[in-house]
Parts: structure tokens; sequence; C-alpha cells
């Protein structure tokens, strides 16, 4: 019986507005309700709402919290000043390989939460608490099967939060980008994975069905995670397991920025990157030519090497095909490669992502005279 | 989930109508658009083409995933519906108006076995 789907929460909410299933990380998830491509467009022109409790949130408790992520995490703690403050970190292996990528919050000097990808959460457990029993013995790693979180994003969806629970916009709307305050048992922070502004919620499990249903009266509209993974990708977002593995430098996957090779701190992985120098790096790709989709491991042909397509969809915002991949250092934006589509070979233009943000196309996507 | 009792399937989605000029219609199921999700590209085979039953001719992408389309029977294209090439979506919105392309049976070729509406019904309840 291992190999069942988990369900959240939202389980029976999502089979009762008519949600595709599919299994996700071992979970059983809506992939849409009906239409990604509208689901999609809710978010960039109004406001959608995804069930995430798939993913896993860890409470790190303890005295020396900070000093143990200061060496666990590639990126540096220490910019976490104030308590509420959230950072994007990967989790690397001695190796340089990534283990998974997260967001760490900040909530007290002896308590950071961790929110970590469903599919990779037994691994990360299982990899934290050995490098606790080394490292930090004394702290306390909770894993919190009673939470549940919805992200709950769009340019509408914070006003929509406020209608539905007024008593959140004081604590709320003075909130800054990446950061989450606590109101009661509801945990919000100003978050998500849309490239659009909004929420992310974290509240015990039981609460998570009455605040889905309140928004949905609001008019959120229920997105799957289809719509999440082409509003992600018009954002520039990686996808773990696409765009980052275990197997590939985070330096070759486009997280240089969040790798803190500059400073005095060591942490696990860096003496590993530093003997590695990238040789490609991460770009976008608009798909020029008509004949396809743009998908995961499709090979690149560049006047510098070959590259390979890491995660690819159709934009619905723009209209057209694009992708994240990995090429060549030498190749840049505005620079021609082709891809092989099926049988066929079609010309793509290399971009910078994000390709949209705040509801705005940030790509050239006619050719420059 | 519509599915006309006039129309003969295939067990990979198809569906297949004959014509009363002897041509056949090919287009995919209600069950197949709904599966697949939101169809961004379609790619039809050429007209003039001759296919053999059971061969990949043409080839559906939606946001999720590309899945390819199969001839039902053996014959040669005669006309593709450039509508649903232009405007993948109506495949969507109705699978059986929005056709993908006409044979003209190989009269020469064996019959393959088809599925009625009801054997369909069974086969994709089971899937």
């Amino acid at each position: 019986m291992s190999h069942l789907p988990k369900q959240t929460p939202l389980n029976s909410a999502h089979r009762a507005a008519n949600a595709r299933m599919v299994d996700f990380g071992g979970w059983d998830m809506p992939v849409h309700y009906g239409s990604q491509i509208e689901e999609h467009h809710a978010v960039r022109r109004d406001a959608g709402m995804f069930d995430v409790s798939h993913m896993r949130v860890l409470d790190l408790h303890g005295d020396g919290a900070r000093a143990f992520l200061r060496h666990a995490l590639a990126n540096n703690v220490d910019k976490l000043k104030e308590p509420g403050k959230a950072l994007y970190s990967c989790l690397l292996r001695a190796d340089g390989g990534v283990i998974d990528d997260l967001i760490v919050y900040h909530l007290r000097d002896d308590w950071f939460r961790l929110v970590v990808n469903a599919g990779t959460t037994e691994k990360d457990i299982a990899w934290l608490r050995t490098s606790l029993a080394a490292h930090a013995p004394a702290l306390r790693l909770d894993v919190r099967d009673d939470l549940a979180m919805i992200a709950l994003q769009g340019p509408a969806a914070r006003g929509k939060l406020w209608e539905v629970r007024p008593d959140t916009r004081a604590a709320t709307e003075p909130l800054k980008p990446f950061t989450g305050v606590a109101v009661d048992d509801l945990f919000i922070a100003r978050t998500g994975y849309t490239g659009e502004e909004g929420f992310e919620m974290i509240m015990p499990a039981r609460r998570v069905v009455g605040l889905w249903n309140a928004l949905a009266a609001a008019g959120v509209r229920r997105c799957g995670l289809g719509a999440r993974d082409t509003l992600r990708l018009e954002a520039g977002m990686n996808l773990y397991g696409q765009d980052m593995d275990e197997t590939v430098s985070p330096l070759e996957s486009g997280l240089a920025w969040t790798v803190d090779l500059a400073s005095e701190r060591d942490f696990v992985g860096k003496a590993a990157l530093a003997d590695h120098p990238p040789q490609r790096h991460q770009v976008g790709l608009f798909l020029v030519d008509q004949g396809g989709v743009l998908r995961a491991h499709q090979a690149i042909r560049t006047p510098h090497g070959p590259g390979e397509v890491t995660s690819g969809s159709f934009s619905p915002t723009l209209g057209r095909s694009i992708a994240l991949a990995r090429v060549p250092s030498a190749v840049r934006p505005g620079d021609m490669v082709e891809v092989a589509v099926r049988e066929k070979r079609l010309a793509a233009r290399v971009v910078k992502p994000p390709f949209v943000r705040q509801g705005k196309v940030l790509i050239e996507t006619e050719e420059k005279q | 989930m519509k599915l006309p009792a006039d129309l003969q399937y295939t067990a990979s989605h198809e569906w297949m109508r004959r014509e009363t000029d002897g041509t056949v219609t090919v287009g995919i199921t209600d069950h197949a658009q709904s599966a697949l999700g939101d169809l961004v590209y379609i790619d039809l085979p050429a007209v003039g083409r001759k296919l053999t039953a059971g061969e990949a001719c043409a080839v559906v992408e939606s946001v999720k995933a590309a899945s390819d389309i199969y001839a039902p029977i053996a014959g040669e294209v005669i006309a593709i519906n450039e509508a649903v090439t232009a405007t993948p979506e109506k495949a969507n919105e109705d699978a059986y108006a929005a056709w993908f392309f006409r044979l003209r049976p190989d009269g020469a070729a064996p019959a393959p076995a088809l599925l009625d509406a009801k054997a369909y019904e069974l086969a994709i309840g089971e899937s």
C-alpha cells in the first residue's frame, strides 16, 4: 500500500471541484480544474490559489540553529537579520550537487523554518538529521506533517485575503517581499512561485479547507500544478529535478546568485564548487519557428557546442513556447540556436529570464534590427 | 464524456467517421482532449501522403506533453483541417467537430478492427 499517493487535507475539495488529479512526487494533486491556460491567466490578471500542502515544513529549534544553517546551506543565513525574513537557498552535497532548493525563514534566533519540496522531503530529512548528528546534536528538527499550505497569487491576491480575513490586514499589508508574519495560527509570507504578488500561507491542516473555500467564494480561482509550472517557467524560476539536481553544479543551473562563494563562510559543497568552475550556464529560450513545443531533454545545437532544454512548455502569456536551458557559457542572450523537436530542428532565440513578471513581458519577442 | 454512436474508435483514442462518398474523417476523442489538457500545437500529415493502419502520422501538443496520432485505417490523405492547426483549442472545445484529416481508404489493405462507442467506452473505463 505504500505506493498509494498521499493526499493533502484539500483532496476532497479538489475532487468536488472536478480537478484532474495526477501523482506528483508521491502525492495525489490537481493538475487543473478544467483549463490550465485559463488558470494561468487568472494568476497573471486577477487572483488564483494553489494547494501546496505536499511541500513540507521543517522547523529547526535550538540555540545554534543559525550556526548550523550557516554551514548546511549554500546561501548565507546571516542575511536574515530580522525575525520573519526569508531566504531562498540550495542544500548541497559535499560534491556540489543540489539535494534540494528551499526557503528558510528566520522566526526567532532559536527557531528557523525550512520549506522543502515534496519529492525530496525524505532525503532532505535524512540528510539534515545526519548532518545535525555530526555537527549540532542538541538541535531539534520537527517535521510538520500537521501543517498545510496555500499559495495565493496574482495582482488581486492580497486584497482577496483581506476580504475574507480582515484580521490579517494590519499585519500583512506592511510586509516587504520575502518576509512573513504570524497572525494567530496562520503564518503568512509575501513569497511565491509565479512572478506575481501574493502570499504563501502555512496553517494547521484542520484550518485549510475553511480558508480555501472562503477564498474560492471570494472569486479566487482554483489553480492546479499545471498552471503553477507554466507560471514559474515564465517567471524564470527553477523546478527541482528538471532545472537542477544532484548531478549538476548549481553554478550551471542559474543558481550562482544563491551560492555565496565570496564570503569567508565555509559551507557544504563550497570547496567542490570552487574547484570546478562552470563550463555551461542557464539561459532562457524563445521558440521563433512554429512546429512544436520546447520540452525538457531536447538537444540544442549552438555554435559553441551542445546544450539541453531543462524545462520547456507553452507560455500562455506570450502565446509561444519558451524554455530554460543549459548551454555552453559562450552562448549569450540574442544568439540563435537550434533545438531538436521530434524530427525537426527549430530556431530559438537565447534570452535572459525571467520572461514575464508582474503581468509584464520582459523579453524581446521581436528580432532586434 | 461525449461518445457519438455513429463513429468508430481506436484504442489509441482516434475517432473515425465513414462519409457517404466513401472517404473517412479522423480526429481525436473527447476523452483524449480531456486527458491531454489545453492543446497548443497540432501537426498534420501532408495531403497526398499514403498511410498504413496504425502509422503515427500527426502530433498534438498540449501544455503538458506531446502525443502521436495514429491512422485508424490505411489510405491516402486527401484533406487536412487547417482551422484546427491554426487554433488547436478547437479540439478542446468540440473534439468531434474539430476533425484532423480525411483519408481515401486503401481498398486493398486489410481492414483493422475498430471499436464502436460501447467498446471504446469500456476500453477507457478500464484504462
